[in-house]
């Protein structure tokens, strides 16, 4: 591949608005996702973040613009709340299956991967809030997607585990050179593992390269200026890693 | 004697058999009062399958797949909960189900057996009627079943992995109103609904994959027939009851021994 032609378009969203009765919860959005970039939606609670994406994701139709998909698209999705009636049982390995066809050696590596090969036959509904978002991570990944999109990918998980699923995310970009989609609000971790921050709040405030979107004014009113030395004192914290139950397994400098 | 409790076990058995693994999308998905307003509204067809002068088994699928097609709509446009709609449907088709009973002055209903369900009387084309529909609604069941799983544990990731869900949806609707059209003859209108959650139930305690729990499920309900039927004979009871009665006390005895593995160290 080369490194100077333009990056693919997967998803192109132009002047997307959605009305529920007569409020706007997103208004006007242009967007567009590029293979092998990491865009960040950031935005405070009711901004319209999860509907946007529902939007990009081909789940809610816009009341008015346009949302367009590359042809050969391959999504994996992580959605922000996953819960399975306790009536229902299923295990982690089970639920990983109905990714689609993927084989059982597929979904043991995957789960080693995100870190839970430990929760393959526990029941879903008992896992811990982390590690069931590890194995939703882990159903994403398992369609091989050419765009991930992660609502809130680390909510509920420990922050050393934060930090190596971020970790994660870029290897896989890196890797499989896919478009990825993040949601979150927990900006100082997000600030590190992204190209493109998109700050959402109804319309977009600003986007643009994290450095860039720290210092606009739009995203100051928003967010303060307090996220920045909570950035730097998390600098110092990874230098090391933990395993799926929380030994430390290795000095790493790749942060 | 041997011969009709030979043909009430076959047909009995033969429905909690394939009631099984749609008993557990019922549990699963929670239309426990889906299938109950169905069964209601079943009342009607049995009134409407006399006036017509056609067989009341037809009438009632033919009520049944209405009201599901009616809910299907109404659900996608309204502001009332799925409940209310249901309690409305359920309610207003039964009252217009006795009414049209009361004007069939020519033909006596032995409304009794319809609400309670008369698993002794069970003639040739009602065993035709649980086979043929029974292996029908399997294989179709059998054929939807990954994506029906798929959307059933979680929709939009469904949706977003290629699954069509509205179709799934309408095709388990039908299913559950054939079921309990077919069901209905047996244990009654207001107890089929209960043969296709009881045994469900029961079984969502031993397993482990939705598989194993419609398998169960499917066991469970043909032991509760066979008991609730052994029970009806021997003690000349009700045999619709005695089936549903069965049912919950094998349930309540699950609990019990599920109560008390749990307090074993």
């Amino acid at each position: 591949m080369n490194a100077s032609a333009p990056a693919a378009v997967l998803v192109r969203a132009r002047g997307v608005t959605l009305r529920f009765g007569r409020t706007a919860v997103v208004e006007d959005i242009d967007l567009d996702l590029h293979a092998g970039e990491i865009v960040t939606l950031i935005g405070p609670n009711g901004s319209g973040k999860t509907t946007l994406v529902r939007a990009l994701l081909g789940l809610v139709a816009p009341t008015a613009g346009n949302v367009a998909w590359k042809a050969d698209l391959r999504l994996g999705y992580a959605p922000q709340h996953l819960t399975i009636d306790r009536g229902l049982p299923i295990t982690a390995r089970r639920f990983l299956a109905l990714a689609g066809d993927v084989g059982e050696a597929a979904i043991e590596a995957t789960l080693a991967e995100v870190g839970a090969a430990h929760t393959a036959d526990a029941a879903f509904q008992e896992l811990s809030g982390g590690e069931a978002r590890r194995v939703v991570l882990a159903r994403a990944l398992l369609r091989k997607p050419n765009l991930l999109v992660l609502d809130e990918p680390t909510a509920g998980v420990d922050v050393a585990g934060q930090a190596e699923i971020y970790r994660l995310i870029r290897r896989i970009r890196d890797r499989d050179r896919c478009g990825v989609l993040l949601v979150s609000h927990d900006l100082h971790l997000v600030m590190s593992a992204t190209d493109q921050v998109v700050c959402l709040n109804r319309h977009v405030c600003c986007s643009g390269r994290p450095e860039a979107v720290s210092r606009h004014p739009e995203y100051l009113a928003l967010f303060g200026s307090l996220q920045a030395p909570a950035l730097a004192v998390y600098a110092h914290l990874h230098d090391h890693r933990h395993g799926p139950s929380g030994e430390v397994v290795a000095e790493t400098h790749d942060g | 004697m041997v011969e009709f409790a030979v043909r009430a076990l076959l047909a009995g058995c033969g429905l909690a058999a394939f009631m099984g693994p749609l008993g557990s999308f019922i549990v699963w998905r929670r239309m426990a009062y889906f299938g109950n307003a169905l069964a209601h509204a079943a009342l009607l067809g049995v009134a409407l399958g006399f006036l017509l002068g056609a067989d009341p088994s037809l009438g009632i699928a033919v009520v049944c797949v209405a009201a599901a097609l009616t809910l299907i709509v109404l659900r996608r446009r309204g502001r009332l909960s799925d409940d209310t709609l249901l309690g409305i449907l359920a309610e207003s088709s039964l009252a217009l189900g006795l009414i049209a009973i009361a004007f069939l002055e020519t033909v006596r209903v032995d409304l009794m057996a319809y609400l309670f369900g008369d698993v002794l009387a069970v003639s040739d084309a009602d065993l035709v009627w649980i086979f043929g529909g029974g292996a029908i609604a399997t294989a179709v069941l059998a054929a939807l079943w990954r994506p029906l799983i798929a959307a059933t544990v979680h929709e939009d990731l469904a949706r977003v992995e290629g699954v069509r869900v509205v179709p799934l949806e309408v095709a388990l609707m039908l299913l559950i109103a054939l079921t309990i059209a077919i069901g209905m003859k047996l244990v009654g209108i207001l107890l089929v609904t209960a043969l296709l959650i009881i045994p469900a139930a029961t079984a969502r305690r031993l397993a482990r994959t939705p598989e194993q729990m419609a398998v169960l499920a499917s066991a469970i309900g043909t032991l509760d027939v066979a008991l609730g039927l052994a029970a009806s004979l021997a003690w000349d009871l009700p045999s619709g009851p005695a089936i549903v009665a069965a049912a919950a006390g094998v349930f309540v005895l699950g609990l019990i021994a599920g109560a008390r593995r749990a307090r074993r160290p």
